[in-house]
């Protein structure tokens, strides 16, 4: 007798004899008779079962076991993903069954959902101090992509500009989202410093542009501190000004809407989301709360409201017909299943810190991380070349003088258990044989000194 | 449970929960955060104080003050007022496989092994990670009969988008980029087969189904020329009946020099049936999150794993994941790569669920999905039938594959109530009865899919809670219109969601606009 599988019930053939009879067949391949033979399947894949669960855990626990993670070794890789400190309150919501296995049912039985999303919405509206935010999207890059679309639908204008240090991945995915739609040319930045090139900006800027976007801090690190400069002379030639953001900056950082920016967006992982192999990506955008910026949306906006029972809240979708899942040929580009459970865990963790919380995160990673820039650009061999700008978790270190390439130095890093830098040579030229490191609320000092130690050590032996 | 009528005596959790905003006093707090060590802080002082004064924040965002206790009870509280197919038998959610997320695959994804990884790791400490990117690859690769996948589209949506992205790119690297300005998809097809692949900038056909239910093969044939740049199209459809003559579908737009793609977001009835491969197809697509037991997450994390033939392979979005034999690398040489889709490799808790769902399945147990998703879809169909009101439109009288779209078109012409009445009482039972996506065209829609997750008895349970709202809306049609009762909200006004006057999409703007006198406070 076949034994039944325990994700199957009815693979139990009792079971399986009584449904056949009730639809009335002999065999289950005759509910396939629409099929054409000549298309069936008939050989056997290439996938052999585990026979029970006891031997898929300890078959996965093999394969794990073949990862070296960042809890075991010490970490300084930023680069679009970073290592925050995790609370258990996020993992703990995370893993509910209710949240983790629901997907999409009505706002009166998933009201959770719908308020738990309209909270993570509310509470990232204070930290951008900003009215609207959406249901997140997949990542900062769609975020990004969106918002000049979004700015070039709103001005009527087809090209944008972009600042030159951003991430090389993000740029292509913008480019790859915008194609025939918004021409995407770049600004230069000031080699020492990391800041747009104002004159540069200024050459570029014309009646065709949409929408100036920078990253604040920027892919390299740096801080932007001319953000209402720049925002005005967007703003002067009728384009929108637009500024990705990280949010666990903002507990000591202005937010862009308080520099001129129109729309604003960014990645949600530092927000509670493990790093996950790159997996726990989420992107905001957020704008003001007004028509223009509302109805080009194509996320979902959920927006609280009255029931027939008084007193009692409510949600539903703002304005659904913008979007694909109202009306399909007329959406404002399209909408589908993301990253939702990463907001609710961003909810938690921004609800968890409060403005003590997440004031003093950002001024932990200021002050831990200036310290880790300045003991290690007293090495010898080393040069910081964007030492006269200023930076929030990651920094940009030169080891040209030291002769020795990143790789190298990594390896040799990577002997004493630490993940170096990201090896960012031959991106940006200017800053020669670069590696960018990021120190977080989670470096120790004794986790930093470990780091300098180890690296002067490699660098002059 | 009432054993007769199969009926439960359901009331959802509701905890009558307020606003986040409105919980905590000032100076409470919820976790406390390092702080810099006194030599840190003597060596460089606040952190702040280094920054140009006018990028600093003065004022703290206005987040809630809460203690840690009282945020776990908010968010568990929130939890217990949503249903998940953990707790319901959730196969009113048609189109988007509501299947059972194997619990041990949750604490495969929780070790540090995996969450803790960074994605830019010297391969050397990733060779785990990369072997199950490696093995799920190649799992895809035998189901479906293609040569290569990626796991960076972050959802169904985006694979298509990044279906449309390869199928520009073939064009133009072909030459032919400028002319082939239309993608063909189906009304049955998921939204996204238009509104994403409309992103790249084509226009888009859609094909109505013929009087069997089938998309109209003379429809597609006028629809195709030498603007044709690819068919995109699931089958089955939405409405569980099978293209028999997909072969055609496909060998007409290939005649014309189109790609095709095939939207398998929904697989569940095909594994190891048949697949992309046979039916000729370039690209296609599964959704980890549906077919391959990855929870749904409330809509994300999600995964579109996006494959294509040989002859597409160079077009894909780098990296690709190697083996020599030895050790596993990326690849990020792919001079024709489209480039990136998402950051990184893509939403990789899905991959890992996925992988280890299918290793505790194999070949025979994957078949077996298919089959008794299959059987039990077919079984629900004849027992909705029998129920006062309902009908399945097309194909009378045949077999479907893994779900049906039903209509209660009946139903409301003889009673007044109609699909979002019944899925407002379905929900006093504990049952989600989900519609269609937009436009209806079969009226008063509803959309069945069983999977292979749930025994007989519960979709015996489900069909009672049919029968009860059906047998409601004959005798007693009031208490149906004005449910639910039961659940944790009633029925929502939806007067200020259209409005820019009353629109609330933050707690913040709320406040703002009853304060304005623009809306009234609830």
């Amino acid at each position: 007798m076949k034994t039944a599988h325990p994700y199957i019930p009815n693979s139990a053939p009792e079971v399986q004899a009584k449904m056949m009879d009730e639809i009335g067949i002999k065999d289950i391949d005759e509910l396939y008779a629409d099929i054409p033979q000549s298309i069936r399947f008939a050989g056997k894949m290439d996938i052999s079962a585990l026979p029970c669960e006891y031997d898929l855990k300890r078959h996965m626990n093999r394969i794990l076991d073949r990862n070296n993670s960042c809890e075991e070794n010490l970490n300084f890789l930023g680069g679009g993903c970073w290592q925050h400190y995790v609370p258990a309150i996020c993992d703990e919501i995370n893993h509910r069954s209710e949240f983790l296995t629901a997907y999409a049912g009505e706002p009166f039985e998933d009201h959770g959902r719908f308020q738990a999303l309209f909270e993570y919405a509310s509470m990232m509206g204070e930290l951008l101090d900003m009215d609207v935010v959406n249901v997140p999207t997949y990542d900062w890059s769609q975020a990004a992509s969106t918002s000049i679309r979004m700015a070039a639908r709103i001005t009527g204008r087809g090209q944008a500009l972009v600042a030159d240090t951003l991430a090389p991945d993000r740029l292509s995915a913008i480019r790859n989202y915008c194609k025939s739609f918004v021409e995407i040319m770049m600004v230069k930045h000031c080699p020492d410093t990391g800041k747009m090139d104002l004159e540069d900006l200024k050459s570029k800027l014309s009646p065709e542009i949409a929408a100036v976007y920078f990253e604040n801090p920027s892919y390299i690190g740096t801080i932007e501190d001319q953000g209402r400069t720049i925002s005005d002379m967007a703003h002067a030639d009728g384009a929108l000004s637009l500024v990705g953001v990280d949010p666990i900056s903002l507990g000591v950082l202005l937010p862009p809407s308080n520099y001129g920016a129109d729309i604003v967006c960014g990645d949600i992982q530092p927000l509670g989301i493990h790093m996950q192999y790159g997996g726990g990506h989420a992107g905001f955008i957020a704008t003001r709360d007004e028509k223009k910026f509302v109805m080009e949306y194509p996320s979902r906006l959920f927006g609280i409201e009255a029931t027939s029972e008084k007193g009692e809240y409510g949600f539903g979708d703002v304005t659904f017909d913008r979007t694909s899942f109202g009306d399909r040929e007329n959406a404002k580009e399209f909408i589908g299943t993301a990253t939702a459970l990463w907001g609710i865990t961003a909810g938690v963790y921004l609800a968890l810190l409060g403005p003590e919380g997440i004031t003093q995160v950002g001024k932990t990673i200021l002050q831990r991380s200036q310290y880790a820039a300045k003991k290690i650009s007293q090495i010898n061999g080393v040069r910081m070349p964007l030492e006269k700008g200023i930076h929030f978790k990651e920094f940009v270190v030169d080891f040209s003088p030291s002769g020795k390439t990143v790789k190298t130095i990594n390896q040799g890093l990577l002997e004493k258990k630490i993940f170096g830098g990201m090896d960012i040579s031959g991106l940006f030229p200017e800053l020669g044989n670069a590696a960018m490191f990021c120190i977080t609320e989670i470096h120790t000092k004794e986790d930093i000194d470990t780091l300098v130690q180890a690296l002067d050590s490699i660098i002059n032996g | 449970m009432n054993k007769n009528t199969k009926l439960r005596k359901f009331h959802q959790a509701k905890w009558d929960e307020p606003i986040i905003f409105e919980l905590g006093g000032k100076g409470e707090r919820g976790i406390l955060m390092p702080v810099a060590e006194k030599a840190i802080e003597a060596e460089i002082g606040d952190g702040i104080s280094k920054l140009p004064a006018g990028i600093v924040r003065k004022k703290a965002p206005a987040l809630p003050e809460i203690g840690q206790m009282q945020v776990l009870k908010h968010y568990l509280r929130m939890s217990q007022e949503n249903l998940g197919a953990d707790l319901n038998v959730d196969i009113g959610q048609g189109t988007c496989t509501m299947k059972y997320n194997p619990k041990i695959n949750e604490q495969f994804a929780a070790s540090h092994q995996f969450a803790e990884l960074h994605p830019l790791q010297d391969e050397s400490t990733i060779q785990g990670m990369l072997e199950i990117m490696y093995k799920t690859e190649h799992f895809l690769k035998e189901i479906s009969g293609l040569d290569a996948f990626t796991f960076q589209p972050g959802g169904g949506s985006q694979a298509i988008l990044g279906m449309a992205t390869i199928v520009e790119k073939y064009h133009e690297a072909k030459g032919e980029g400028g002319k082939r300005d239309e993608i063909i998809t189906t009304i049955f097809s998921h939204p996204s087969d238009y509104a994403a692949a409309a992103v790249k900038g084509y226009k888009i056909i859609n094909i109505y189904q013929d009087e069997n239910g089938i998309p109209d093969l003379a429809a597609l044939k006028a629809a195709v020329s030498d603007r044709t740049a690819a068919l995109f199209i699931t089958n089955p459809e939405d409405t569980g009946i099978y293209n028999n003559k997909i072969v055609e579908f496909t060998k007409i737009v290939h005649d014309v020099g189109g790609l095709c793609g095939y939207d398998q977001a929904n697989a569940n009835g095909m594994l190891g049936i048949t697949r992309a491969k046979e039916a000729n197809f370039d690209l296609s697509f599964f959704n980890l999150h549906k077919t391959f037991a990855s929870p749904h997450g409330c809509g994300g994390p999600a995964c579109g794993a996006l494959g294509v033939t040989r002859e597409l392979a160079g077009f894909m979005p780098v990296p690709l994941v190697r083996f020599d034999g030895k050790a596993y690398t990326l690849d990020y040489n792919l001079p024709d790569s489209i480039g990136k889709i998402r950051c990184f490799y893509g939403s990789m808790s899905a991959v890992l669920k996925a992988y280890a769902w299918m290793m505790s399945l194999g070949d025979e147990g994957l078949k077996e999905v298919a089959r008794i998703a299959v059987l039990n879809n077919n079984y629900l169909l004849k027992k909705i039938l029998q129920i006062r009101g309902t009908s399945a439109p097309y194909a009378e009288g045949k077999h479907r594959i893994e779900q049906v779209r039903f209509s209660w078109e009946d139903l409301e012409k003889e009673t007044g109530v109609s699909t979002f009445d019944v899925t407002c009482r379905m929900a006093d039972f504990g049952f989600h009865m989900w519609s269609s996506h937009h436009p209806f065209v079969i009226p008063e829609p509803f959309t069945i899919e069983p999977t292979e997750s749930y025994s007989k008895n519960e979709m015996d349970e489900y069909v009672a809670g049919l029968q009860q709202v059906s047998d409601e809306a004959y005798e007693t049609p009031e208490i149906v219109k004005t449910a639910p009762h039961n659940s944790v909200i009633h029925r929502p006004k939806d007067d200020t969601l259209e409005d820019p006057l009353k629109w609330a999409i933050t707690w913040r703007a709320y406040l703002k606009k009853c304060a304005l006198g623009q809306r009234k406070r609830i």
